[in-house]
C-alpha cells in the first residue's frame, strides 16, 4: 500500500481515528507520519485512537498490542500517581499528562530517550537561574558531607567543625532559596 | 488598503533581507519549549490550569519589564477570527496546532514580531526568536534572555537528570529546536538535493521544505533543524547546526558559480522568463509562482536582475499564502480567485519595484 499524503513511498503507519462516531482510516509512510505527527498524536481528542503510532516512530517493540491476554494474568500497570496517566497512554498519545511521569516512567523511558537523542539519556545544558542555584548548592552540601565524615573517620576533629559550620551555611542559603521560590 | 500599507502591515522584520549571509539564508530561529512545574502538560491540563497558565504569562507580559524588544501584546486564540490566525501561521508566528486546536491557546508577540511565545501549545510555553539572515546565536541570545526573564517569578518543570521537561520526549533536555530557512536553488537546479539531504540528515539534523506538500520544496526554501534536544548544551547545537549551514552556503555558493559558467545564457533565460511571468501573469498557482520567486531571488542574487529589492522572494511567498490573500482581498476566496488574486498582487508588486527603479 502506497502512504496517502506523498503518494510515493510505502505506507508504514496504519491506523484508525474515529471521530463523531465516522470511522477514518490513515496508511502513512514514516517521513509523513512524522510530519503530520501533531496532527495525528493529538492528545486529549475523545475516542481517539491511534495503533502503534509512535511505537513505530520510536521503532519500540508493540508489546501492548499482543492478542488478548489472560486477563487474570495482566502485568502491573504502570500509572503516574500525579496525573494518573499510564505508560500504555503515553505510548499511544507520544505525550505526557505531566512533569512527574518523567519519574513515574523513568526505568522504561530511559532507551526511549536512547533511541530518540542518539544515545543520550542525561542533560547537558542549561540550569535554570532559580531552582539551578538549589541544585549547585545540593551538590555542595553533599560533597561537604562526605568531606565531613572522612575527616570524623581521622579524627581530624577541629576541620569537621569548620565542614560542619560550610554545611550549616550552606543549608540555611538553601532554605532560603526553596522558601522564597514557592 | 493600498498595497504598500498592506505590505508595511504585513511584513515582520525577519523577512527583510538585511541579515548576514541573506543571498542563502532567509531566516534564523531559535524556539524553546518550557513547562510551568505545578500544572499538568496541554495534553491533560483542565481549564483552570490552562487560564492559570495565560495568567502568569499575562501578568509578566503587564509588568513591562523587558524592554529590549518593545511592547509585548498577548493575544488570545479564542477571540481571534480564524482568518487572522491562518494569517499568524503563515508568518510562521504560530503553529498549525496552536491556530486550530488548542484549547486556551494564546502567543505573545512583540512589536517587531521578532519574539513569539506561544502558550499551551504542545507546551506551556513555547518561546521563539525570528530573525533575518544567518543569526543563530544572537536569536539564542535573547530567547535565553526571554527565558531567564520568566524563570523569575514561574518555577518551570526541570529535572537534575533530564533536563527541562516536554509534553513529547522528542524534546526533553533543551527544550531546543534551532532552525534556518535556506533558499537553495543553486543545489536544486544542479540535482544535488538527493545527496545532500543524506548527508546532513547523517549528522543528526533534519531538512525538509517548508512550503508544499510532502517531499515537495516550493520556491527552493528548505528549512535545516537539529533533531536531537538531550545530551547536548544549547551551544552546541547552535555551532553543530551551524557548521553544517556554512558548508551548505559554500556548497550553493559554487553549484551558483558552476552554473553561471556552464549555463550562463539558459540561467538569465530562466531568470527574465520568470521575471516576465511574474510581473504580466493574470493567473497564477502557488507553485509556478513560487518556482518563478526562487529564479527571480536567484537573477537578483547574481544580478542578472538589478534594482530589485532582495526581501521579494521572502515577502511574496508569505503573502501569497491563502490567509494573506484573503485578508488583501477583504474576504473568502476560491481556489480559483486566489490565483487570480495572487497574479494581480504579485504584479503590483512587481511594478512598484519598477516605480522605484524610474523615480
Ligand atoms: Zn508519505
Ligand atoms: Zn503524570
Amino acid at each position: 500500500m502506497i502512504c496517502q499524503e506523498c503518494n510515493q513511498r510505502p505506507a508504514a503507519l496504519h491506523f484508525t481515528k474515529i471521530l463523531n462516531g465516522e470511522k477514518a482510516e490513515f496508511h502513512l509512510c514514516d517521513k509523513c507520519a512524522q510530519e503530520k505527527g501533531d496532527m495525528f498524536m493529538l492528545g486529549g481528542a475523545p475516542g481517539f485512537s491511534i495503533h502503534n503510532l509512535l511505537a513505530g516512530l520510536l521503532n519500540i517493540e508493540p508489546t501492548f498490542q499482543k492478542t488478548k491476554q489472560d486477563p487474570f494474568q495482566q502485568e502491573e500497570i504502570l500509572q503516574c500517581v500525579k496525573c494518573s496517566m499510564t505508560f500504555q497512554q503515553f505510548i499511544k498519545v507520544g505525550r505526557f499528562g505531566c512533569a512527574h511521569c518523567y519519574q513515574a516512567f523513568e526505568e522504561q523511558l530511559i532507551p526511549i530517550l536512547k533511541r530518540l537523542h542518539s544515545g543520550n539519556s542525561a542533560h547537558n545544558g542549561k540550569i535554570p537561574t532559580r531552582i539551578g542555584g538549589s541544585i549547585h548548592l545540593r551538590k555542595n552540601i553533599e560533597e561537604l558531607k562526605q568531606k565531613l565524615k572522612e575527616s570524623i573517620a581521622k579524627e581530624e576533629f577541629e576541620r569537621a567543625a569548620e565542614i560542619r559550620d560550610e554545611i550549616r551555611l550552606l543549608d540555611s542559603k538553601l532554605k532560603a532559596k526553596d522558601e522564597g521560590g514557592e | 488598503m493600498s498595497l504598500e500599507r498592506f505590505i508595511n502591515q504585513a511584513v515582520s522584520s525577519w523577512m527583510s533581507a538585511d541579515g548576514p549571509d541573506s543571498d542563502i539564508i532567509l531566516s534564523s530561529r531559535i524556539r524553546l519549549a518550557r513547562n510551568i512545574k505545578q500544572y499538568k502538560f496541554p495534553t491533560l491540563f483542565t481549564n483552570d490550569e490552562a487560564k492559570s497558565v495565560i495568567h502568569m504569562i499575562k501578568k509578566k507580559v503587564e509588568e513591562k519589564s523587558f524592554s529590549t524588544l518593545g511592547n509585548l501584546e498577548l493575544l488570545l486564540m479564542d477571540e481571534l477570527q480564524p482568518l487572522q490566525k491562518r494569517v499568524l501561521m503563515e508568518k510562521h508566528l504560530i503553529s498549525p496546532h496552536l491556530a486550530e486546536n488548542s484549547s486556551h491557546g494564546a502567543c505573545v508577540l512583540s512589536e517587531n514580531e521578532e519574539l513569539s511565545i506561544m502558550i499551551n501549545e504542545e507546551d506551556h510555553i513555547r518561546i521563539q526568536c525570528l530573525f533575518p539572515g544567518f543569526q543563530l546565536s544572537e536569536a539564542l541570545n535573547i530567547a535565553n534572555e526571554i527565558d531567564d526573564w520568566l524563570e523569575k517569578e514561574i518555577d518551570y518543570a526541570f529535572d537534575e537528570k533530564v533536563g527541562y521537561l516536554t509534553s513529547c520526549p522528542t524534546n526533553v533536555g533543551t527544550g531546543l529546536r534551532a532552525s534556518v530557512m535556506v533558499h537553495l536553488p543553486g543545489l536544486v537546479l544542479t540535482q544535488q538535493m538527493n545527496r545532500i539531504i543524506p548527508a546532513i540528515n547523517q549528522l543528526g539534523l533534519v531538512v525538509r521544505g517548508i512550503y508544499g506538500e510532502g517531499s515537495e520544496a516550493l520556491g527552493n526554501i528548505f528549512q535545516v533543524s537539529n533533531q536531537i534536544t538531550l545530551g547536548k548544551s544549547e551551544k552546541d547545537i547552535v555551532e553543530d547546526l551551524k557548521s553544517v549551514v556554512s558548508q551548505l552556503i559554500s556548497q550553493e555558493r559554487s553549484a551558483r558559480e558552476a552554473l553561471a559558467k556552464t549555463s550562463n545564457i539558459q540561467l538569465e533565460d530562466r531568470v527574465f522568463r520568470s521575471y516576465g511571468i511574474l510581473s504580466n501573469c493574470r493567473i497564477i498557482e502557488s507553485k509556478e509562482a513560487a518556482r518563478c520567486l526562487s529564479d527571480v531571488r536567484l537573477g537578483i542574487d547574481m544580478q542578472y536582475l538589478k534594482n530589485i529589492s532582495k526581501n521579494i522572494l521572502n515577502e511574496l511567498m508569505i503573502l501569497t499564502q491563502p490567509g494573506f490573500l484573503q485578508q488583501y482581498a477583504g474576504g473568502p476566496l476560491r481556489p480559483h480567485e486566489r490565483d487570480i488574486r495572487r497574479a494581480s498582487l504579485i504584479r503590483e508588486r512587481m511594478k512598484m519595484e519598477n516605480e522605484e527603479i524610474g523615480g
